[in-house]
């Protein structure tokens, strides 16, 4: 298998049909990153200006923050992919694991704070 | 005049290798560096305890040597060795050519070498570090922590990042890199525990690093996270360091469990009992691993409610490790057992490794840990954990894999020897441990009052331990003596084992494979003796093979890390020589540039010519290899 990678190509090896994907590929990244900003401008809105009452401006900014994780995982970790078992069981074996620990942690230090 | 070029090319061949089977000999050589080090802080930790009020050490040296011991044989001697064994067998277990990132790999060696050398520099500047392993706060805070916990916090960070892209190097390579035919379960046991132990330290290492880069912080920066007159919380850093620190023992038991899963069945001359048994209990001893960390914090006062769940989490990693256990007798169970050194050390490791277990146990029930804590009892369950199953495995595997590595056997009666001596040394050390934490004596302290019944137990424990070094220093006469007079190995399957690596040439090419292997079972050697010609099939013709170029810029790299961590220390000094910043940007500037000129700079690698290959199977043919 004397592989030809390490020669250098003059046009791209990808084909019309992977060129196309591609394209779509980053224009869902784009609209993803820019959905991000704004949750990002929202999260600040809502703490910086009154709009969202004092009371739920917490709980607020938290689903944000659990919006933008989903789609940080699917979009950028390509976790929304095809043939990308391996990754994703990692991926997902670290939220299994973090998950329960950050919450037991959260429940043992408020135990602890006198 | 031609000689001295010679070596130059050699030193220089070894700085820059990407090779996995030097850079496994690398870390052999470091880890037993390292390993030798924190042995002798012990053996002086053991004389200085072997009477009562003995002035051998100062409290406060012994302080140092007890941290430095601790963390040196965690992190620099256990890791690195097994990585060792890890980095040489695993590509050759799964049929493959190399690491899936050869150039990572080197990365990771240095990366960890310079971090080990960071810490180690503390004693030129002022003493190591002193507040135990743990460096619990507010011991290691900036109001009562000196110089060397600096060293420890950078020293740890940089190293932990060479452990950290090892471990994801050897999670690709398994993933990717398997030869034809070998599915995941028909990995041999020693790949699936350095599997899930790479794992391990891809979720443990990760909140260590936050929680020595917040410690930092509060050194370095006057932040407060760990500093209760400030607001911060004590409590916090326990929690991190133990979501670390309890995972951190599985990452090291797991790999030694491989080697024993590898040795057993070789010289029991049977196949392992419960293969997929074995698998899962490793999967969910690694999981209950993470779940169980308040185990070390029971007596924080945690409330009896957090301490009951920890505590019976704790329990039930008794019943895969129990799996594990009883697979183990059953392959031995009826086997034809050859006693040869790999041998004896790896069935001894079985009841030692159940003695530490009980003691865990025992120590899991929260109103008896009470009582425990911070004894004796617990330096000696820890190390029946850790001297009687890591240590104890990583010799078995260092006469197992030695003629594969090196060329030559080991001498078995220099071995068997080493053995006996080292074992009776073990448990005279360690035994009395437990009485003596029985009785009352605590752990990291100095000295002990004499006539409080303490006396002959520690004159006892620290007689093993001139024991396990006399042990030691066989084994290196051994090294040493085999090294001129051992006996040479040419074939490729010396004990007459099992697993693919086996079916390489002595000394293994630097590609590995002529051509990759076809798997067609689990244990495949072993089949292709029983249903083949004991040769395996090629799954391809000899062609060109593609290997990578060695290359100078992970040592450079680390460098960079080194005097990244170095500067940051600086701050903290009184006098620096230079202005720290300009030592900490100058080396990550170095870091970055290394990795910039790796980004932009094309290196395609090599061919050997398929010509060159054919010409070394036919001398192998010849030699009736
Ligand atoms: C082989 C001979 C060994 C001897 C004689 C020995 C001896 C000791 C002694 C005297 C202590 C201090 C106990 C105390 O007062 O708390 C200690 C602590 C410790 N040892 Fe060992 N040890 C040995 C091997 C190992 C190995 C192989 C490891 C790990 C790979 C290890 C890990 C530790 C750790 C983590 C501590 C706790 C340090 C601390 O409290 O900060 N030891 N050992
Ligand atoms: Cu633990």
């Amino acid at each position: 298998m004397a592989d030809n990678l390490s020669q250098s190509f003059d046009k791209s090896a990808m084909t019309e049909e992977e060129r196309r994907h591609i394209k779509k590929e980053i224009r869902k990244q784009i609209v993803v990153f820019a959905l991000m900003i704004f949750l990002t401008l929202m999260s600040f809105m809502a703490v910086a200006t009154d709009v969202v009452p004092r009371s739920f401006a917490i709980p607020f900014i938290f689903i944000l923050a659990v919006i933008q994780f989903a789609l940080q995982l699917f979009f950028f970790m390509h976790m929304k992919d095809k043939d990308h078992g391996w990754a994703n069981a990692f991926m997902i074996s670290g939220i299994f694991i973090t998950v329960p620990t950050i919450a037991a942690l959260m429940l043992l230090l408020g135990v602890n704070k006198i | 005049m031609a000689t001295q070029k010679q070596e130059k090319s050699v030193i220089w061949d070894w700085l820059t290798t990407v090779d996995h089977k030097k850079i496994a000999i690398m870390y052999l050589i470091a880890g037993t560096l390292f390993f030798v080090k924190a042995g002798v802080m012990a053996l002086f930790m053991r004389i200085q305890l072997m009477y009562p009020e003995m002035n051998f050490l100062s409290g406060q040296t012994f302080n140092e040597f007890i941290t430095m011991h601790g963390t040196i044989m965690l992190f620099l001697a256990a890791t690195p060795l097994l990585f060792a064994f890890m980095n040489y067998v695993i590509p050759l277990q799964i049929g493959a050519r190399d690491v899936a990132f050869p150039f990572v790999n080197a990365l990771g060696f240095w990366i960890f070498f310079f971090g080990g050398l960071l810490l180690s520099l503390s004693w030129f500047f002022g003493g190591g570090p002193d507040a135990g392993w743990t460096a619990y706060v507010p011991l290691s805070s900036r109001d009562y922590g000196g110089l060397g916990i600096d060293f420890y916090v950078l020293g740890l960070q940089v190293s932990g990042i060479g452990t950290l892209i090892s471990a994801i190097n050897f999670l690709v390579t398994i993933v990717n890199m398997r030869a034809p035919g070998m599915t995941m379960m028909r990995l041999p046991l020693f790949v699936w525990t350095s599997f899930i132990s790479s794992t391990l330290i891809l979720f443990a290492f990760t909140p260590l690093a936050a929680g020595l880069a917040l410690l930092m912080l509060d050194r370095l920066f006057e932040a407060q996270y760990f500093i209760p007159s400030m607001g911060g919380n004590v409590v916090l850093w326990q929690h991190i360091f133990w979501i670390f620190g309890h995972p951190e023992v599985y990452i090291l038991v797991l790999p030694a469990f491989g080697i024993i899963s590898e040795v057993i069945p070789a010289f029991s001359r049977k196949r392992l009992f419960g293969y997929t048994a074995m698998v899962f209990a490793t999967m969910i001893i690694a999981f209950l691993g993470f779940m169980v960390w308040a185990h070390h914090m029971f007596t924080v006062g945690m409330g009896p409610v957090a301490n009951s769940i920890f505590a019976v989490a704790t329990m039930t990693i008794a019943v895969p490790t129990g799996i594990k256990i009883f697979n183990w007798l059953f392959t031995m169970w009826g086997g034809k057992i050859t006693f040869n050194t790999a041998m004896l050390f790896a069935s001894s490791f079985v009841p030692t490794f159940v003695l530490g277990g009980v003691t865990g146990v025992m120590l899991a029930m929260a109103p008896v840990d009470y009582l425990y804590h911070d004894t004796y009892f617990v330096v000696a369950h820890f190390h029946y954990i850790i001297v009687g199953g890591i240590v104890l495995s990583l010799f078995a595997g260092l006469f197992y894999w030695y003629p594969k590595m090196f060329g030559h056997m080991l001498n078995e009666t220099l071995g068997k020897l080493f053995f006996w001596v080292f074992y009776i040394g073990f448990h005279l050390t360690f035994f009395v441990q437990h009485l003596l934490g029985l009785m009352g004596m605590p752990r990291r302290v100095y000295t002990y009052l004499g006539d409080q019944g303490l006396d002959a137990f520690n004159f006892i424990s620290t007689i093993g331990t001139f024991f396990m070094s006399a042990g030691v220093i066989l084994l290196v006469i051994n090294v040493i003596y085999s090294a001129f007079k051992g006996e040479r190995v040419t074939v490729a399957d010396p004990w007459d084992a099992r697993t693919l690596e086996w079916a390489t040439p002595t000394p293994v090419p630097e590609y590995n494979f002529a051509q990759t292997p076809q798997v067609r079972s689990l244990d495949p050697l072993f089949y292709e003796k029983i249903h083949g010609d004991g040769t395996m099939k090629p799954a391809e013709p000899v062609t060109d093979i593609h290997m990578p170029n060695g290359s100078i810029l992970p040592f450079i790299m680390s460098i960079g890390l080194f005097f990244a961590g170095f500067g940051l220390i600086m701050l903290n000094m009184d006098n620096p020589i230079i202005n720290p910043w300009i030592v900490a940007i100058g080396g990550l500037a170095l870091t970055f540039g290394c990795m910039f000129v790796r980004s932009i700079k094309e290196d395609h690698g090599y061919h050997i010519p398929a010509e060159q290959v054919k010409a070394d199977l036919a001398e192998l043919k010849k030699g009736g290899n």
